[in-house]
């Protein structure tokens, strides 16, 4: 049985910068052909002020802030051989740029089974601000557990 | 990229298709350090069978990065309001992904004329494994 009281559980904030060397590698693995993900000279003659986020980095920068406690998954003692992504969805406010300190803090918004409890799902809202407490957006999750 | 004109753009105008890959295992051992999820299932194929699975498969955030590359390739990245996909079936290690993109709707939000673009990532035997949409400011 799918433990529903993680529903409305926030994990403590936490922050962590845009590394340029981190958000270079992300560029190479993702085959990024656009010079403005690698190459600052190339993103300031673009008209940013440094190497711009990739629109889904915001995702990595959550993997990479280091976590206050466990994660949900560990709380449920979910296996993690058993997790797939089900959807993922990015609202955009200001723009990330390497060297901001980014804060993120998730919240579990809904848990529900369907197939009689053969596939579990969890949905996190995860809010981001910058280092001048402007909002960068906001990310949904869905996680499917199938036991 | 050119400058989007909002009144030259129609419900049903196509993006210029994207294509990545191979994904091959170097593909996704790098985008594993370089995205932050060290899941197993998608690097040690020793893990994937235990889950029961044939062989490793690609992150779907993998194919997700590759579809924003087809709006950023299109649009200034500041132009997206909005972007979210469906993972609909497994990228299996190997394969091509091909992006598309099409335009679905044009409507106002907050006073801005936006374009809504649906968006959709398929593997070479045609099984779409993303599908979703973004909201493209057209200020």
């Amino acid at each position: 049985m799918l433990d529903k009281s993680i529903v409305g559980q926030e994990s403590p904030p936490k922050t962590v910068m845009a590394e340029p060397g981190q958000m270079k590698f992300f560029a190479k693995a993702t085959g990024a052909v656009d010079q403005i993900y690698w190459d600052e000279e190339a993103a300031m003659a673009a008209g940013h002020p440094g190497l711009p986020a990739a629109p889904t980095y915001l995702f990595c920068l959550n993997n990479f802030a280091p976590s206050k406690g466990p994660s949900i998954l560990a709380q449920l003692g979910v296996d993690i051989g058993r997790v797939l992504h089900g959807e993922q969805r990015f609202k955009y406010g200001k723009p990330i740029y390497a060297g901001d300190e980014i804060t993120l803090q998730d919240k579990v918004i809904d848990a529900y089974e369907k197939k009689g409890g053969a596939l579990q799902f969890i949905l996190t809202e995860t809010a981001a601000t910058n280092q001048h407490g402007e909002s960068v957006g906001s990310m949904t999750n869905s996680l499917v557990i199938r036991n | 990229m050119s400058e989007l004109n909002y009144a030259s753009i129609n419900v049903g105008d196509e993006l210029p298709s994207h294509v990545c890959g191979p994904i091959t295992r170097t593909t996704l051992a790098l985008f594993g350090g370089a995205s932050g999820d060290h899941n197993p299932i998608h690097i040690d194929i020793d893990f994937a069978r235990k889950a029961g699975m044939p062989d490793v498969f690609a992150h779907g955030m993998l194919s997700m990065a590759f579809l924003a590359q087809l709006l950023t390739n299109w649009v200034d990245q500041n132009r997206i309001k909005e972007y979210g996909v469906r993972f609909t079936a497994i990228t299996p290690v190997l394969a091509t992904v091909t992006c598309k993109g099409k335009v679905s709707e044009k409507f106002e939000q907050d006073g801005e004329p936006c374009l809504r673009v649906e968006v959709s990532a398929e593997v070479d035997d045609g099984t779409k494994t993303l599908v979703g949409d973004a909201v493209i400011s057209c200020r």
